[in-house]
């Protein structure tokens, strides 16, 4: 049976004794007395006071209250939560990695530009796309990155009434988020019962306000846009760009490209795909690629490699530039790990990574078809994820999604993404990944399946989960109502006697 | 290669069978056929093999450690506490995503409210969310977040910003049409009040930073505030957390909103980045409706007992789509544990006492560049001080790489008003030889030159 730590760990400022040090610093250079302006001098500054020693204890200890792709499977969908080889951690932490700074001589930092350089040529090859910005932090700020330029790309042509962007009801929320900060006006158009775009849906979307399409492929509920040809056809027809959602590669690495299915812009997420750890929500990496024709409107700058001379050098000389999404040059780290991968699995690792992902995905998806309670909506052969329903199971019993999410936690297994794609009922989104065994799958199934169980047996048990981790069941409505967000705003509600925690 | 990751190739063929597929090309056949596409791409290598060739191409590179480097404007090497790696390598921490599930990931959460908690106490506000992607970002964030709030589209910024975040901000607000007034600053390098009130009318937000960009104390802030207040702007500042153990938190000078780089603590260059953006806000709801990025509250659990869980979520892009007040989904999480336990090791004393030595090794700089360059600006500096040279920078810079150092950032091509001049910064890492061996340097090129 699985048992989370439960510490009773307070928060560091409840662990702070006054003067304590767990810090050492040498010496200024030489004493020299500076006066700050009396009204700017820093008065009350109440941090907590700890040695090295206890500060060690606390976060080792709130790391043992946390689980990651390390503790066992988390097959959260959308999320592509893989193994991360600790190589990358290695390289990735390497002083030559850690003490360069960005604006040095690029003379002296030729082997990250190298790295930069060559992660492009990888991205290119595998996306089938012409030119790549590693700039972008994350997946959502790729997306903003890939929905600025496709807005250059018609401003610049005078095509100013484009300002309609075309979204499934599938898609992620950051696809319309990013899609209106960019300034666009979101189109949302209903999937068909197959769960793939609508195509006579889309005919009707487009027209000469549209300014592009965004699209997951296979699409959040795993499912291969058949139609993807014609979609892209309607959309290029009508004067629109692609846009493609690489938020997860998984399911179609070494079989066909974003770039050969018709898209002209694309985002990549590094830290799903090619393997760089999450991080507990980031850093990540959004990288962007883009056909030959949208390449002046990426952010600067972006990298070159001057071949007579052997030279990487940064090029910041593209006019037409939508600017920049980040400082500097992106998640350099992140970077690091994504090539190291790149080179370990090669050409036919990859093709492997996909087909044994896909193999995994539809093997939970059959083994746990027909259990009572759970419906699998739309096709059967998915990609890398699939998402069943719940729908039935509530129905039956009273017990949700949200409900069987925390009981898969109480046998030591992380949840799948839950209420989402928004078009599926008590959502389950299951994400194996390539990274599990056979026997995670297995047992995994055998859990939900007990789960299902206990739902029609003895239902209360599933509805007060999680009972193993270190906490039961978090009240969020409480979170919301009554918010501490801080230290500083729980001893304010504590003074007044408002809070009982 | 790769196979060591793939525990199930053993097992192909058996599960294939098991679900009733004939072969892996079944499982793609929805995919077009004349589109599928072979990767034209190298094989994979064993890991020592790639150990080796990432090793040979990092070799490349040359490090401050390895080259006196005087390199700031917005990245400072600052040394981190070996403890702070090690923790944050933990992979239950490492490994793991957004705390979806809280009750499984409450470690994440903790240290993350600590995060919040600690950069409250620091600048002096109530709300603060778990990160934003860099501070240049987070000012692009706080620009948008200033229009939604007041309704209005114009956005009054120094103009000594520096260029990569002078382009973020754009970037950013593009969308949105914002208009990006940029304010000239003084005889001082500060800030221009008297432009400042020129440029107020109808501005939802007023931005300054502390230090500015050319490392200055901007000693008129609490009036900058006051002139944003009177043209009804919000006023945000944007502060290097490393100053706020010697110089007032922003939100005691009337700081609505604070921002800033919180990667300045527990995190290494790393060539710029990963980094995380500070973002605070007062505890005001018109405001905390508007914010953007992941917030981690406190609450309970069943039993009654403390718990954490992300909240305020009716904001985000997952809940509101379109409507949402950031696209942002991944943050920089790890980034900011790190500069939380950096900062929990400072405690008071060691950040008041990096900021003493800061500042005092800035002094004692200043002091010995001035026997050799003119400083235009007289004032206060923290970590980077504006140089002005009668020689072609760009000379200087060369004939310092060739006795291996590394000068400092170049502005001319940002600022041409400023001359022959570039940004050279220290830190608590700054070493009393590098300074001499510059200065001595900057000597032998002076007087070459000049010959």
């Amino acid at each position: 049976m699985y048992r989370q730590a439960k510490w009773d760990e307070p928060l560091i400022f409840e662990l702070s004794k006054p003067g304590r040090v767990g810090f050492s610093l040498p010496d200024p250079i030489e004493d020299v007395e500076v006066d700050i302006p009396e009204k700017l001098k820093r008065k009350k500054l109440e941090l907590p006071e700890l040695s090295e020693p206890e500060v060690v204890r606390h976060y080792t200890r709130l790391s043992e209250m946390n689980y990651g792709v390390d503790s066992g499977m988390y097959p959260l969908g959308s999320c592509t939560m893989k193994y991360n080889p600790k190589i990358n951690e290695e390289i990735a932490g390497h002083p030559k990695v850690a003490f360069i700074h960005p604006y040095q001589d690029e003379r002296t930092v030729q082997g990250a530009l190298q790295i930069m350089w060559e992660l492009e040529q990888w991205l290119k090859e595998i996306t089938g796309m012409d030119r790549f910005t590693l700039q972008p932090a994350a997946g959502a700020n790729g997306e903003f990155t890939g929905v600025m330029i496709i807005r250059a790309y018609h401003l610049d042509r005078g095509e100013t009434q484009r300002n309609e962007m075309i979204v499934p009801d599938s898609a992620h929320g950051t696809n319309p988020a990013s899609a209106a900060m960019a300034g666009f006006k979101v189109i949302e158009i209903p999937s068909n019962e197959q769960g793939m775009v609508d195509l006579e849906a889309l005919e009707n979307a487009v027209s000469e306000r549209t300014a592009g399409l965004m699209l997951t492929n296979p699409n959040t509920l795993g499912i291969f846009e058949e139609d993807i040809l014609e979609i892209a056809k309607i959309v290029h027809k009508a004067g629109g760009l692609l846009y493609y959602d690489g938020a997860n590669l998984n399911g179609i690495l070494g079989k066909v490209r974003p770039g050969d299915m018709g898209f002209d812009v694309i985002h990549v997420n590094l830290h799903k795909t090619f393997s760089t750890p999450h991080g507990g929500g980031g850093p990540g990496a959004g990288p962007v690629g883009v056909k030959d024709f949208l390449k002046d409107y990426l952010p600067v700058p972006v990298v070159e490699y001057d071949e007579e001379n052997n030279r990487y050098y940064l090029n910041y000389d593209l006019p037409k530039s939508i600017g920049k999404v980040k400082e500097f040059y992106g998640n350099f780290a992140v970077l690091v790990r994504a090539l190291t991968y790149l080179k370990i699995m090669g050409k036919s690792g990859l093709k492997e990574v996909s087909e044994i992902a896909v193999l995994n995905a539809n093997y939970l998806t059959q083994k746990l078809k027909g259990t009572r309670g759970y419906e699998l909506p739309h096709k059967e052969l998915r990609k890398h994820e699939v998402v069943f329903s719940a729908e039935p199971m509530k129905k039956e019993t009273g017990v949700k999604a949200l409900d069987v999410a925390k009981r898969l936690l109480d046998h030591g297994l992380h949840a799948p993404t839950i209420y989402f794609p928004l078009i599926v009922h008590e959502a389950l989104m299951i994400e194996p990944t390539e990274t599990v065994t056979k026997e995670d799958l297995d047992y995994y199934v055998e859990v939900l399946k007990k789960i299902s169980e206990e739902a029609y047996s003895n239902p209360e048990l599933v509805k007060s989960a999680p009972h193993n981790t270190a906490v039961r069941r978090v009240d969020d409505v409480l979170a919301a109502k009554r918010p501490v967000i801080t230290w500083r705003m729980y001893k304010q509600l504590k003074e007044k006697g408002e809070i009982d925690i | 290669m790769g196979k060591q990751y793939l525990p199930n190739l053993a097992h192909k063929d058996e599960m294939l069978k098991e679900i009733g597929f004939g072969s892996i090309d079944e499982l793609f056949s929805d995919v077009p056929k004349e589109v599928m596409h072979e990767f034209n791409l190298p094989e994979g290598k064993s890991e020592y093999d790639v150990f080796l060739e990432m090793n040979q191409i990092l070799d490349k590179n040359k490090t401050v450690l390895e080259m006196p480097s005087f390199l700031g404007a917005g990245t400072y090497f600052h040394y981190v506490p070996a403890h702070v790696k090690y923790l944050i390598e933990r992979s239950e921490f490492l490994t793991a995503y957004t705390p979806y599930q809280a009750e499984i990931s409450q470690g994440m959460l903790q240290a993350l409210f600590e995060y919040q908690s600690l950069i409250a106490e620091l600048v002096g506000l109530e709300i603060v969310n778990a990160s934003m992607y860099d501070w240049g970002t987070a000012l692009g964030e706080a620009a948008l977040m200033a229009a939604r709030v007041t309704k209005k589209n114009k956005f009054v910024v120094p103009k000594h910003l520096s260029p990569e975040k002078k382009k973020v901000l754009e970037t950013y607000v593009a969308g949105a049409g914002m208009e990006i007034v940029y304010v000239d600053w003084n005889e001082k390098g500060q800030l221009d009040l008297e432009k400042l009130k020129e440029s107020v009318e109808n501005a939802a937000g007023v931005y300054i930073e502390m230090p500015n960009f050319f490392g200055l104390i901007e000693e008129n802030i609490v009036e900058v505030g006051e002139i944003a207040h009177d043209g009804k702007a919000l006023f945000v500042v944007g502060v290097d957390p490393t100053i706020l153990g010697i110089v007032e938190a922003p939100g005691e000078l009337g700081a609505d909103v604070v921002i800033g780089e919180a990667a300045f603590f527990g995190n290494p260059m790393n060539f710029g980045g990963p980094r995380a953006g500070i973002f605070a806000t007062k505890n005001d709801k018109k405001l905390i409706r508007q914010m953007p990025g992941r917030i981690i509250g406190m609450t309970k659990d069943t039993d009654g007992k403390r718990a954490f869980v992300m909240t305020l979520q009716t904001r985000e892009q997952h809940i509101r789509r379109a409507k949402a007040t950031s696209n942002i989904c991944s943050n920089e999480a790890l980034v900011a544990v790190a500069a939380a336990i950096h900062l929990a090791s400072l405690g008071p004393q060691g950040l008041r006492k990096l900021g003493e030595i800061i500042l005092k090794n800035t002094a004692y700089f200043k002091r010995r560049i001035s026997e050799v360059a003119e400083l235009p600006f007289d004032g206060i500096n923290f970590k980077d001080v504006l140089v002005q040279f009668e020689v072609p920078y760009d000379i200087i810079h060369e004939r310092l790489l060739e006795k291996n150092i590394h000068g400092g950032y170049y502005i001319k091509p940002h600022f041409p008003e400023l001359g022959e001049s570039a940004l050279f910064a220290v830190t608590e890492t700054t070493r009393k030889e590098w300074i001499e061996k510059l200065i001595v340097a900057l000597k032998e090129i002076i007087a070459e030159a000049g010959l």
